[in-house]
Parts: structure tokens; sequence; C-alpha cells
């Protein structure tokens, strides 16, 4: 292929055709890719012909970093995986180095840890819809999202004292008590939010314009899911009905009863749809674990230094984002041995190709959108 | 000297002084657009906007044009230097040249030329010409294909905004903006009653002639391609914004004149005498409406903190009571009141126009390229075009049959539904994603562009 | 009167000199912004002479409309590759030539020409509202003509979409 460059200094290449390719980069500062991301499409007019998403600039060495600490001095760097949803990644972590030791939270961390959770997953999906609106050119739907964030982000501070990244289980159990009137605080949200919701809905479900910007942009088939392995809503939203809460259940979840939703067409549209009824299902599951927390103690018997057996372990959970998993391998030691995450961003960006094929240059910002990744759990 | 005389110049003392009046008032109105556009939008976000320049950031204008002014002057080193300054110049000059036309009251219009709706699509028509140069000043590819994008639409919509207007001009009988508001005077109803459809064709054209949301595409895709207005900065942006804003105050001024009885009072042709006085009630509205927001103001500045803050709100409550009072004032002199009150209700009436625009802009999410031009062509256009030829034929049956003008307006109205209705839903099978087999095209390698 | 000849002078002066601009830049874009300045000044004289509808229509057709598309075009086409290519300046000496030969005989029609076309003298009251007379006069007596352009127009029009998209 001949490359010339014109006299802007774009990369023009004429294929065999003689068509005009042109390759044009979303750098890794854009307002768009949330965070910092760099996609080298390449355009055939207006068409996507063929993209690589290029990763690595927020890359901090965490796995490295877990070798040379103990397992809780770890623990507050798995928040800063996936920011946004920092509560889920403790989860994970931590229960995954229970596993290790073959110890058990007791029943009230368990219930209090699902609650925590869920929250967390509404607050997540909240942050994806007010950006992912504003992409597409909906001012408003932001700052309704980031009003009921707040909600949620004031009872994790009055819970473990910070909001993002809130370390806020410990292996074993849970540090602290929840406070006086975490659970009318937990139910006058989950009360307030069905609303909520619904005006979010009235802004975008049935309009006009938000339609035509994501039905049948993205379209991923279900085939194509699971063999780029691909998890979470996005799964989902392409027809499978694959949820590890309900799959191999963890923390309380095997106690309540929620729904899955699924979408037909696998498009932008449905994993809009997928992650709304998500939040409607996480507010269910609060509800009703609020009714009955049991007492009891928060923290297991496994004393204050954690020595593991030597073994490895894999556990995942069902993260707002996907699957996100922990392979921790010990070996003996009072530090891990090796701890890989499993990043459900990671793996759900790989089908931004697949996604992106075909489509125009105005969908791309949406298809980043609507995979709803997080830079800090792609790069680590 | 040189053998003209005052008797040659006369005719232009009063044009020349409202020129100067509009030109000197027109940036500072723009800037009070744009705070309130940031208030209104902040106010539907559930947050404040400015409120510490000045009491609720009612200097805020003052200090962004300021800002504005003092900023560096950047131009790229391979911009074509003609084109980088003409651009923004003839944006602005044609968004101000409109204004000629404009009727503000029954005395208060520049020139009041006899094809005054045309001399103004000309002057719009014109500004097309500062996006495209200022596209092609920036020496970039994307910048111009954005601009080059930017004026496609609007030369589209142009098209569906005129065939709106004209279907309002058979109404009117006459090109003179000032005649259009007199027959609706003379007839005693608005035409926008007599014909919605043109008014709501005419709304969403002038939105997307004005580069507003939800058709901003080639403003807010700035993001991935550069837009037009990526590589000016400082007073250059500021002439272009000025420009936009500029010419959407003259194309609410068109709908308003056309469609929403240009200066005329509401209920023009209703008059109530109340406790002897011998005015109207209605014409009490001007002064009681400034007197209620003197009162408003006065509750805000009791309420701020800082001494400095509420002189300033205290300014504005004077600055309302002396408005109010010249309202009720010119009630008492038959030959003024017309022009101060006409001039207030056209202001009243383009100000809640563009309250429509501000809205729309918060409420709904960005119409993509194709979508748009295909929104354009294959829904807008068609609907104008029937809802012209029926307009057209319900008058020729008015004039020449003597049919009742409420009746035949309502039924070419309904038979404008239906077409419009039958649009929407055969549009529904155009206005989503394609991707058909022969749009993949085979590229080696997945993931890797080589 | 003293203004008119002023205001007729400048719109004049302005035509001729962006004519003049618009045939000696080298940048094509250059061309088009003084072809359009020229237009304008076309449009000023019509108003002057009371033809305010011709003043509109030139405006909005071939300013808005025309030269949109020239500029369009311009800016479409490669100019990387235009600037580079020769110009013909082997021709110049038969260019001079023929400028002189129409310089003299523009100037021989400008010393005799007053007598010799008995023009009438421009009409001292003012025009009717133009679009009224241009509309009546195109639907009554030029009816005809005026239909086939508008299905030539037509034609042309389905013939461009035709040939530009790629499936119908």
């Amino acid at each position: 292929m001949d490359e010339t460059r014109t006299k802007s200094g774009t990369q023009v290449e004429t294929t065999v055709l003689g068509a005009d390719e042109i390759i044009l980069n979303m750098g890794p500062q854009h307002p768009s890719t949330h965070g910092v991301l760099r996609v080298k499409l390449k355009l055939d007019g207006e068409r996507v012909a063929g993209s690589e998403c290029i990763i690595g600039y927020l890359h901090r060495g965490v796995e490295k970093i877990a070798e040379h600490r103990s397992y809780q001095q770890f623990a507050p760097y798995v928040d800063r995986m996936d920011y946004v949803a920092a509560v889920s990644n403790g989860l994970g972590y931590c229960e995954a180095v229970e596993k290790l030791l073959g110890a058990e939270a007791p029943p009230r961390a368990r219930v209090v840890r699902t609650i925590l959770t869920e929250l967390q997953r509404i607050a997540s999906h909240l942050v994806w819809l007010g950006t992912h609106a504003l992409d597409i050119g909906a001012l408003t739907p932001l700052f309704y999202c980031f009003r009921e964030r707040e909600e949620i982000l004031k009872i994790y501070e009055k819970y473990c004292g910070a909001r993002l990244t809130t370390h806020a289980f410990r292996i074993g159990g849970l540090q602290y008590e929840t406070y006086d009137g975490f659970e009318a605080e937990v139910e006058r949200f989950c009360n307030d939010f069905s609303q909520r919701i619904d005006e979010y809905e009235t802004l975008l479900t049935e309009n006009r314009i938000w339609l035509g910007r994501t039905k049948g942009v993205g379209v991923l088939s279900a085939a194509d899911a699971i063999a780029l392995g691909v998890s979470g809503p996005v799964l989902r939203a392409s027809g499978v009905k694959w949820d590890i809460r309900k799959a191999a259940p963890y923390a309380a979840y095997d106690q309540y009863k929620f729904e899955i939703p699924t979408g037909p067409n696998g498009d932008t549209y449905d994993r809009y749809m997928v992650r709304m009824e998500e939040m409607r299902q996480s507010r269910l599951i609060c509800l009703q674990a609020i009714e009955n927390i049991p007492s009891g103690p928060i923290m297991a018997r496994i004393g204050k230094v954690l020595k593991p057996p030597p073994g490895e372990v894999y556990h995942a959970i069902e993260a707002p984002k996907g699957e996100l998993g922990y392979y921790i391998v010990s070996d003996g030691t009072t530090q891990p041995y090796r701890v890989r995450v499993r990043p459900p961003s990671f793996v759900n960006l790989q089908a931004f190709d697949q996604m992106a094929r075909g489509s125009l240059v105005a969908d791309v910002v949406a298809i980043i959108g609507t995979i709803d990744i997080v830079l800090g759990e792609v790069d680590r | 000297m040189f053998g003209i005389t005052f008797n040659d110049i006369r005719p232009y003392i009063f044009p020349v002084i409202y020129a100067l009046v509009i030109v000197a008032f027109l940036p500072l109105l723009v800037g009070y657009i744009t705070l309130a556009e940031r208030k209104i939008m902040a106010h539907m976000q559930a947050r404040l906007g400015p409120m510490r320049v000045g009491p609720h950031g009612l200097l805020q204008p003052i200090a962004d044009a300021v800002k504005l002014l003092l900023k560096e002057d950047i131009t790229p080193k391979n911009a074509d230097a003609l084109m980088f300054w003409l651009a923004p110049l003839l944006s602005v000059t044609m968004g101000l040249v409109a204004y000629a036309a404009l009727p503000f009251g029954p005395a208060f219009q520049i020139a009041d030329l006899d094809v005054g709706l045309l001399f103004i699509l000309a002057v719009s028509s014109l500004g097309i010409y500062g996006i495209v140069l200022g596209g092609w000043a920036s020496n970039s590819h994307y910048s111009l294909l954005g601009a080059l994008r930017s004026a496609a639409q609007l030369v589209s919509y142009e098209t569906a905004a005129g065939l709106a207007l004209v279907s309002g001009l058979l109404l009117g009988g006459s090109l003179s903006m000032k005649t259009l508001v007199e027959t609706q005077d003379q007839m005693g109803v608005w035409f926008v009653f007599l014909a919605p459809f043109s008014f709501f064709i005419y709304m969403v054209a002038s939105i997307a002639e004005t580069n507003r949301a939800p058709f901003d595409l080639p403003e807010a895709e700035s993001e991935l391609v550069a837009g037009y207005m990526t590589e000016y900065s400082g007073f250059r942006w500021s002439l272009y914004f000025l420009a936009e804003y500029a010419n959407m105050i003259v194309v609410s001024g068109i709908a308003v004149t056309l469609f929403l009885g240009g200066w005329m009072r509401p209920l023009a042709a209703v008059h109530m005498r109340v406790f002897g006085l011998p005015y109207d009630l209605l014409d009490l509205l001007p002064a009681l409406i400034f007197l209620g927001l003197a009162a408003w103001c006065t509750k805000l500045a009791l309420r701020l903190g800082q001494q400095i803050q509420k002189l300033v709100m205290f300014l504005v409550v004077g600055l309302f009571v002396v408005l109010a009072g010249v309202m009720a004032w010119s009630l008492t002199s038959p030959a003024l009141m017309p022009g101060i009150h006409g001039g207030f209700w056209f202001v009243v009436k383009i100000l809640l126009y563009l309250y429509g625009f501000l809205w729309f802009r918060f409420t709904f999410p960005r119409y993509r390229f194709d979508q748009l031009m295909k929104l354009g062509w294959q829904f807008l256009i068609p609907l104008a075009l029937v809802n012209l030829v029926m307009i057209g034929i319900g008058l020729v049956l008015v004039q020449q049959s003597g049919w009742p003008l409420g009746i035949t307006m309502i039924g070419a109205n309904i038979v404008t539904l239906l077409m419009a209705l039958w649009l929407v839903r055969h549009g529904d099978k155009v206005m989503t994603a394609p991707r058909t087999a022969e749009d993949d095209l085979p590229v080696a390698g997945a993931g890797q562009i080589r | 009167m003293m203004l008119d000849s002023i205001i007729f002078y400048f719109f004049a002066t302005l035509a001729v000199v962006s004519a003049i601009m618009m045939v000696t830049r080298r940048n094509a874009v250059h061309s088009a912004v003084y072809l359009i300045t020229a237009l304008l000044a076309t449009a000023g004289i019509f108003l002057q002479l009371q033809a305010e509808f011709l003043f509109v229509v030139q405006i909005i057709l071939y300013v808005g409309g025309i030269m949109v598309l020239f500029v369009f075009v311009i800016m479409l086409v490669n100019l990387d590759v235009a600037v580079r290519q020769m110009k013909f300046n082997r021709q110049s000496w038969v260019a001079g030539l023929l400028a002189l030969v129409l310089g003299a005989l523009v100037f021989v029609v400008y010393r005799k020409g007053g007598g010799a076309f008995n023009l009438m003298a421009p009409p001292v009251t003012t025009l009717q509202p133009n679009a009224e007379q241009v509309g009546t006069v195109l639907f009554q007596k030029y009816f005809l003509p005026f239909e086939i352009a508008s299905i030539l127009l037509l034609v042309a029009m389905i013939g461009a979409v035709v040939m530009a998209k790629r499936k119908i």
C-alpha cells in the first residue's frame, strides 16, 4: 500500500483499489475515552474499517506490588484498580483470600457486604449512565445521576470514612460495625431511587434521538460475546443469561430473590436497558437485605498474621462491569507469591473491534461508552 | 458640500440611530443570553450556575468579555492569513446585517424593505461562508471536513425553513416584515394558529440553522474531528460566538414576526378597561411584569451576603423600576406607546422562543450527522411541501370560493398532520444505524491496523 | 444626485477591482472569495436600480447557492496537485495581443456609442413592488418556459442523485 502524507500531516493510505483510507488517532487525552485510552481507527470514508486499542497509559504495576505486601497490606491497592466501583474490588479480593485461608466471613458480615456491594453497583452504573449520555449529547442526565450517587457516597463516608477508595472490607469480615441509622438511610435511598430511575428513563428510553443513536449500534452477537470472553452487562445484553451471583453465589446472594435482565440484540440500546434494570434489581436486593441483617460477630477468627497454606485459588465475583476474578498463588509466607487480577474491562475492551467494524465514526464514542471501561482496571 | 444637502441625508438619520442602538446593545444582549443559558441549564440540572461574579452571576458576561478581549491572539503558522482574518468577520457582519430588516416596533425598523423576509434569508445564507472559510483557514483536514459538514447541514435546513416561511407568506400576502405583522393585526389572529405546522417546521429548521443542539454535531464533534472553531481563540472566537447567538436572535425574530404576531400585544383585539382608566388592562402588563421582576430581585437582594453584591442587585432593581415607569408613562402618549410597547412585546416573544432553544439543548441528545441529514431531507422537506400545498389550496378556497378561514385552515392542517404521521412511521426504518452485509469491509487481521 | 453617484461608483469600483483580483490570484479559494465580492457588488447595483427582488435573488441564488457549491468543490479537490501544475505561460503573447485588440474595441465603442444605442432616459417614478411584478409576469406571460426550466432542473437533480449514490 502506498503511504503518503498530506500537508496537514495526516497519514493517508491508498489501498489496492485506490480508495483513501485514513488512520485516525483518538489520543490518550480525549474527553470521551473515559480515561487514558488510545484508539487507532482505520477509516474508509465515514466507516470504521478496523481499530486498535493501545492501553498501558495507566499501568502501575499493581500485581507486582502485591508480591511484596502482606495480604492485608495489599487490600487498599485493589480499590485503585476499578476506582469507580472500589467496594466490589475489595469484596473480590477479601473473598479470594478467605477462600485461600479456608475461612468464611460471619453471616452478619456477609449480609452487610452484600448491601454495600449492591449500592456500589448502583453507583457504578450511575456514573456509566451519566457519562454515556453525555458522550451522546444529553447534557442533563449526568447531573441527575451524580445527585443520586452523592447519597450513596454519603452512606459510605459515614460507614468507613471514604467515598471513593473505600477499603470497606477486611479479610475475614468487616472492620467497622454499621453505624446507627445505616438501615434507615439505605432504606430511604432505595425508596427514593425507583422514582429517580423513572426520571432517567423518561429522558432517554423512549426518546427518538436516543433510540436512533443507540439501536443497532455496536452489535455483538451472543456467539461472539462468548468467544471473546466478554462478561457482565455486555454479555447479558447479547442474550446470554450468565451472572456469577446466580451461577456461583458468593457473599449472601443465595438468600435473595432477584432477576437477571438480558437483552435480545446485543446493541447499545440493550446494554442501556440491561444496566437500568440491573440498578432496579440491586435496589430490590438492598431492600430485602436490610429487612433481615443477622446479628453476631463481624470478623472471623483468623488471627492477625495471615499465612495461608501453599496453594492457589481463583475466585470471581460479578462486579458492575463484569466478571472480576482474582487468581492468588500462595507459597506459605505472609506475602502472596502471585496475584493475578482478571479485570472485566480489559477483557470486554477486546470486543471493541468487533463492535466498531462497519459503524460510523460518530458511533465510536457511543461504543466505547457502552462497554463501560475504567482504565485503572484495564491497565492496573 | 459635494452637492449633498441635508434633505439627501434626512432619510438616513433615524435608521443610522437605530442601527447604532442595535449594534451597541446586541453584544450586551448576547452576553446576557449566554448567562441565561448557563443559569437555566444549571437549574434544569439541579445546580445553581454562576453565582459569584456579581450577584447570581449577573456580571459574568462582562467578566467573560473582558477575559476574551485580553487573551493572546494566536494564528496558526500555516493558516491562510486573509481567510483566517476574514471568516469570523464575515459571520459576525452577516449576523448583524440581518437586523436591518427586523421590525422591533411599528416605527422601530431600520429599513422596511419590500422584500424584507428574503433579505434576511439572503444574509443568513451569506453567513455560511464564515463557517466554510473558517474551517478552510484552519489548515486541518478534519477542521475543513467539519466545516463543510456544518455548511451542508445549514444549506439543507435552509430549504425546509424557506418552504415553511413561504406558507406563512401566503397567509400574510407580502414579503415586507412590517406588512406581515400588520396583516396579523388586521386579521386579529396570529399565523401560528392558522398554520401551526409551518411554525413547527420552521422551529426545527431554525434550530438546525444555528447549529444548536440537538443538531450540533459539527460543533460538538470537535471531540472526534476538529470543528471549524478550534483554531480560533480569544477575540476571534468571541466573534464566532457572537455571530451564533446573533443568528439565534435573528431566527427567533423571523419566527416571531411571521408566526407569533411580531410587536403585537397578546390578545391585541381584546380591549378590557378597568377602574375607569382609559387604558387597556393588558396594556398595563409590561409595567406589571417589570415591577414583578423588581420585587423578585429585591427578595434575592435581601438574601445576599456581601454588601457589594447587594449594591449591584439593588441597582438592577432600580433599572427594572425605571423600565416599569417608562412602560407606564408611555401609556399616556399615543405617539410613543406603540413603539415602546411594541418593542417590549417583540423582545419578550423572542426571549420565549429562545427559551425553547435552550430547553431543547439540555433535554435532547445529539443527532448523528447522517440522521440529521435524513431528518432534513426525508422528513422536513416533504412535510413542508405538503404543508405549503395544503395552505395554498386552503387560501384559494377562502379567497375565491368564499369558504370560512378557520374551517379551511383546520382542514389543511389535518391533512398535513396525516402526512406527518405517515412520514414518522416510514422514517423509523431509516433512522436506525444500518449494518448490512455489504457494509462489512474485509480487513486482514482482526484488531490489527497492519 | 451626488449621493447616488457616490454609491454607484463605490459598487462599480468594488465590482471591477474584485473581478481583477479574482483572475489574478493563485489561490483558488481567494479567487472564489473575490468572485463573491464581485457578485455582491453587482447585487448592490441592482438595488440601486430599484430592482430589489433581483438584488435579493442574486444573493440567495448566486452567492448563497452557486458560490457555495464552487467553494465546496474547490475545497474538496486536492489542491496540492493543482498548485504544482504548469501554467499556460507560452501563450502570453497571444493573450496580450488579444487584450490590446479588445481594449481598442472598447475604446471605439465608448467614443461612438453614446448615440448608437438610443437608450431611454431612466424612469423618474419608482418601480412597483418587484416581487409581485416578477411573479405576475413569470406565472402569466412566461409560464411555459418556467415549467420547462423546472423540469430541466428536476431532471438534473435526479441525475445527480443517481450518479452520486452507491446504491439507490
